[in-house]
């Protein structure tokens, strides 16, 4: 039980970060790598959001006048992930623009296929 | 609350084994905003409520509507 | 082969994180600047939530940079997407009633929480809610279009508001990006400076950021 208290929230991150990895290296088709991609953005996200937990820890909001402010979590990695998410779905956007151009032109979403062509 | 997190975290990489293994796309874009979906819960137990709203609004809905667009102007099945 | 090669190389990834978070227990005490930032921040900006305070105060130009990401983003997927030829009409059914009236009743009120959430939980997370309040649009009702300019305009002058603000602080204070507005007491609407103002901006900015996303991939040219 002490196993799990402590290392849950590893195993949950490395868990989707190597599901992710794995979708990346292996797959053929162009919109599962992407979906690949998605997984991974989320497993680095929650990884950055557990390091700065604190056994038994707050919210950093002041939002009592008499919260104690010794017990908060650590505010600036979910200042960075804040930004991070949006960044985020704005790649993704960007990858599924290029994927939709590469099937316009070549017919086909299947990499070895496309590198077989070679024009 | 820890039996709840853990439990929340196998359904998690449940879905995301799903994600990888479907070969309908639109069944794995939903595996995926299922992922998304349930990191939002783990960020609230983890008290970044910030971050929570935000995974919630982005990685659940944004994303699956921008893959399924996308979708829907490329092939649906892989290969 | 490829499989085994993957499965190897992700064994060795491991090994490497393994070795790496024995030294991060779970539960570390916090980072010294983490502990400043949370004493001092009340007196130096005047807000009551400590993340906000971090990403709009006290790391600032980290957030500039991230709203030039989303902009670069969404203007690159515009010129991939417009340059090739079109792919040809494709029939799209009417939506059906229920569709088409839930969608017109329920699109100004999605407006305005996000406008609200704007002030009261973060600018990020209201520009995704206004964002998918143009979705439902989109999705539902859809003779009602948008022209592209409004969304680029939009963002032009948000990302514009944005850096004016900054450099008024550099014309007021000592650095670019200062809290030059005075700070009262908190839970008022206006007490915590500069703050709000940025937030809504910023806000704003990424609402029609996803919005116009969303209408370059839906459009059918």
């Amino acid at each position: 039980m002490s196993f799990l208290n402590n290392y849950i929230y590893y195993i949950g991150a490395f868990g989707l970060i190597f599901i992710g990895l794995y979708t990346i290296l292996v797959k053929h088709n162009l919109i599962k790598v992407i979906i690949g991609l998605a997984i991974l953005d989320t497993g680095v996200n929650l990884f950055l959001i557990s390091v700065g937990y604190i056994t038994k820890g707050t919210a950093p909001i002041f939002s009592r006048p008499g919260i104690d402010p010794e017990h908060m979590v650590d505010p600036v990695p979910q200042a960075l992930v804040l930004t991070a998410i949006v960044i985020g779905v704005a790649i993704l956007a960007l990858a599924l623009s290029l994927a939709i151009r590469l099937y316009q032109h070549y017919g086909t979403l299947n990499l070895r296929k496309i590198m077989e062509q070679k024009w | 609350m820890i039996l709840l997190a853990s439990f929340l975290v196998v359904v998690m990489l449940v879905g995301a084994v799903a994600a990888c293994i479907f070969r309908d796309l639109i069944s794995a874009v939903i595996a995926a905003a299922l992922v998304s979906l349930i990191a939002a819960i783990l960020f609230y137990f983890l008290q970044a409520p910030d971050v929570a709203m935000a995974e919630a609004a982005i990685g659940a809905a944004l994303t699956a509507a921008i893959f399924i667009i996308a979708i829907s102007r490329t092939k649906r099945h892989e290969q | 082969m490829r499989r085994i090669i993957a499965i190897l190389l992700l064994i060795i990834v491991a090994m490497g994180i393994n070795l790496t978070l024995a030294k991060i227990p779970f539960g570390t005490p916090k980072t010294k600047v983490g502990t400043h930032y949370i004493k001092e921040g009340i007196k130096q900006t005047g807000s009551d939530n400590i993340v906000t305070a971090v990403v709009v105060d006290y790391r600032a130009f980290d957030t500039l940079g991230e709203v030039t990401v989303l902009f670069i983003a969404a203007i690159g997927l515009g010129a991939v997407l417009t340059a090739g030829a079109g792919v040809g009409n494709r029939k799209t059914q009417p939506a059906s009633m229920v569709l088409y009236t839930g969608c017109r009743l329920l699109f100004p009120l999605i407006l305005i929480f996000g406008t609200y959430t704007f002030f009261h939980g973060g600018g990020f997370q209201g520009g995704a809610i206004v964002a998918s309040g143009f979705l439902l649009i989109y999705l539902g009702c859809r003779e009602r279009r948008i022209s592209q300019r409004a969304f680029i305009l939009a963002a032009s002058l948000g990302g514009l508001a944005f850096v004016v603000i900054g450099l008024m602080g550099l014309v007021f204070g000592s650095y670019f990006l200062l809290n030059f507005l005075p700070k009262s007491a908190s839970n008022m609407l206006f007490s915590a400076g500069v703050i709000p103002i940025i937030y809504a901006v910023i806000g704003f900015k990424v609402g029609s950021e996803l919005a116009s996303i969303i209408d370059n991939l839906i459009e059918e040219s």
